[in-house]
């Protein structure tokens, strides 16, 4: 560490039984060694906490060990590993959204998002949600240029076969 | 072609309907459009107005709601702290949007999708040409701010649409109950 902090990019995943807390007591390990947050997204799936974030600096295994103490009651799960950073590269793709919405039952989130994969797009964001009966996707996708109409009549025999209503939109960015 | 002294009393007593939930298929059906004088269409009417009385913070429901695939819903956003202009509440038939402007985001919970509320872009501003139940009048609505975003509501409902197909992003659903 020391003079070699910020060197190291790595990967972090919290999950577990979610309680006040959980997001300063990380946050407050990785500060004391040192290590600088970068991205991350924190939500609560079915109730569990689950966190997934960036950070630069120290070296994976003191992160680890300095998480123990938070999960040795078993009830919290936590991974450290080191990555290489990513490109960040301008995505050229353009923006669209997908919303999926129908009776609970396998496989809708693989039938989905196949098609969008096939249509060579990407997903860069995604949400499931089951409430009750109903299972809600909603995904923001980036496509090739011109491969929304040839999705759009895919994703529309796909959501026949399901049967679920797919709606998808080209996304709006205002830039102001 | 105003709403004028129109009073839902024109319509009857009506009854309180069970409410449907998503993922019911009369939810994404396209409503059918209605002849608004059809005594059947008058008595829907009163009955989703009875309906949403009875439905604590409900602002408006749609004829799918109650399992009736047909272009008809009420709205009432009366005291409502969103609410600009009210024309308190009325019933329309086969309304379609003509004019629609200022938009913008603003979160909407649906008693057809109890555990989930989300961020949609609606106009701020709508001019509504519909007919009214009963007479069969034709009406046309100016109105701003949650009432337009309530019309809005109401109309994707006639079309099969929910909120969910509009949500503006993957983060723009949010879970109303706590699963622990």
């Amino acid at each position: 560490m020391g003079e070699t902090a910020g060197v190291n990019e790595l990967a972090i995943t919290v999950i577990g039984h979610d309680r006040p807390g959980i997001v300063a007591d990380v946050a407050e390990v990785l500060g004391g060694l040192g290590a600088n947050l970068t991205d991350s997204t924190m939500t609560r799936l079915r109730g569990h906490f689950a966190w997934t974030l960036v950070c630069n600096g120290p070296e994976a295994d003191a992160v680890s060990q300095a998480l123990e103490p938070l999960t040795a009651d078993g009830r919290l799960l936590a991974t450290v590993r080191a990555v290489t950073p990513e490109e960040d590269e301008a995505d050229a793709g353009e923006p669209h959204l997908v919303s999926v919405h129908g009776a609970d039952r396998l496989g809708i989130v693989a039938a989905v998002t196949r098609e969008v994969a096939a249509a060579g797009g990407n997903i860069t964001d995604l949400t499931t949600r089951l409430a009750g009966l109903l299972y809600v996707l909603v995904a923001e996708v980036s496509l090739p240029a011109g491969a929304a109409a040839g999705l759009s009549e895919r994703l529309a025999a796909a959501a026949k076969e399901l049967d679920v209503e797919i709606t998808l939109r080209r996304a709006e960015s205002d830039l102001l | 072609m105003t709403l004028g002294d129109w009073t839902p009393d024109t319509l009857g007593t009506g009854r309180v309907l069970p409410v449907v939930s998503a993922p019911e298929p009369v939810l994404s059906r396209v409503g059918a459009e209605v002849d608004p004088a059809d005594p059947d269409v008058v008595r829907l009417a009163a009955d989703l107005i009875a309906t949403m009385r009875v439905s604590p913070g409900c602002v408006g429901l749609a004829a799918p709601q109650v399992g009736v695939s047909a272009q008809v819903f009420c709205v009432d956003v009366t005291g409502h702290p969103k609410a600009g202009t009210v024309h308190g509440v009325f019933a329309l038939c086969n309304a379609k949007i003509v004019e629609a402007s200022r938009w913008r985001p603003g979160r909407e919970g649906c008693m057809s999708v109890p555990d989930l509320t989300g961020d949609v872009k609606r106009a701020g501003r709508v001019v509504v040409e519909a007919a009214l139940p009963g007479t069969g009048e034709p009406v046309r609505l100016v109105t701003d701010a949650f009432e337009a975003r309530a019309l809005q509501h109401e109309i994707d409902h006639c079309a099969g649409l929910l909120f969910l197909d509009r949500v503006v992003g993957p983060h723009a659903i949010y879970q109303r109950k706590v699963y622990l």
